[in-house]
């Protein structure tokens, strides 16, 4: 079968929630709940509603991604 | 890469001996396969033999319509690595030809794949094509309940790259069940995740693709059949195998 890969699309913060999940609203309007990946939270990455993130989401389940980079 | 709990099946006694049956199915169906590879065979007339097989067994070919493939078997020739679409295209002397089927019935699946040899072929393709195999007899030996899926790549890539090969990367092989494709995705190649325990009762499609030269290929106009990015000759070995608990069994056998 052909691979398949995460998708990564950009987001924006829009809600902080316990366990360090997030709401996150993606570029095309879709609203996705997603978790901090182990690099952003070892090196101690601020993530505060508002913020520009990369997110990745599984192509199985597309209401829920992954944080792998926070813009700048 | 995977992201989340997608949870790998586990099927039960019965539920295997249901693939097991489908999948001696197959592997007579494989062998008839083999008997009719003769250069000047049509590609499509190994589809059509194929389609008519299945017919008679009852079961249905899981690969036409999915996502829109156009046919029931794959058979790709030379330089190209899987998803050929048969056609008119006639085999020739010293031409490899994998030929990859995929068969449902009773609500299951099982996959399968195996590379032929047309008339006589050159000592290179000759070698590509035992090692393909070899490399699919070692990674069955590897799958143990309790080790992870990455003893799969390992046992794969060692042994393909050892020979001066390369595997794969676009492609991977599978867990299988009541659907063709399921989690786990099954690499042929070492990646940063070591994968799942490997545990009694799941179900697994490994198909090492091993290529004479580079790793990369492309996909074709047809929107299907992937070719090597050299074009170089490319070998497709496939059996589905059942974890139990007296070892791994090989259903497609």
């Amino acid at each position: 079968m052909a691979k398949e890969e995460a998708i990564e699309v950009e987001g924006v913060i829009t809600e902080s929630l316990p366990n360090a999940m997030f709401r996150v609203e993606l570029e095309n309007g879709h609203k996705i709940l997603a978790h901090v990946s182990g690099k952003i939270r070892m090196h101690f990455i601020r993530i505060l509603p508002g913020d520009r993130v990369k997110v990745e989401l599984s192509p199985y389940d597309l209401t829920r991604g992954r944080i792998t980079y926070r813009n700048k | 890469m995977s992201l989340g709990a997608h949870v790998i099946s586990r099927k039960t006694r019965k539920e295997l001996e249901v693939m097991a049956g489908l999948g001696k199915v197959l592997a007579r169906l494989m062998d008839e396969m083999e008997a009719m590879i003769a250069p000047g065979v049509l590609t499509r007339d190994l589809d059509a033999r194929a389609v008519r097989l299945m017919q008679i067994n009852g079961v249905r070919p899981a690969f036409k319509g999915y996502r829109g493939y156009p046919a029931s078997i794959c058979v790709s020739l030379n330089e190209e690595v899987v998803h050929g679409i048969p056609g008119k295209r006639p085999l020739c002397e010293g031409d490899i030809a994998s030929i990859d089927i995929g068969i449902e019935g009773h609500g299951y699946f099982v996959d399968m794949a195996k590379t032929f040899t047309v008339g006589t072929v050159d000592a290179g393709k000759r070698r590509l094509l035992d090692v393909t195999r070899e490399c699919l007899e070692r990674a069955v030996r590897a799958v143990e309940p309790g080790k992870k899926l990455s003893c799969i790549a390992h046992a794969v890539q060692g042994h393909a790259e050892a020979n001066g090969f390369s595997v794969v990367r676009d492609f991977v092989g599978h867990g299988i069940g009541k659907a063709l494709h399921e989690e786990p995705q099954i690499p042929n190649f070492a990646t940063k995740d070591p994968g799942p325990v490997l545990e009694e009762g799941m179900a697994l499609a490994v198909e090492p693709m091993i290529n004479a030269g580079v790793p990369e290929v492309v996909i074709l106009s047809d929107g299907w059949t992937a070719v090597t990015k050299d074009g170089a000759a490319s070998a497709h070995f496939e059996h589905t195998i059942a974890i139990t608990a007296d070892g791994v069994r090989v259903l497609t056998g």
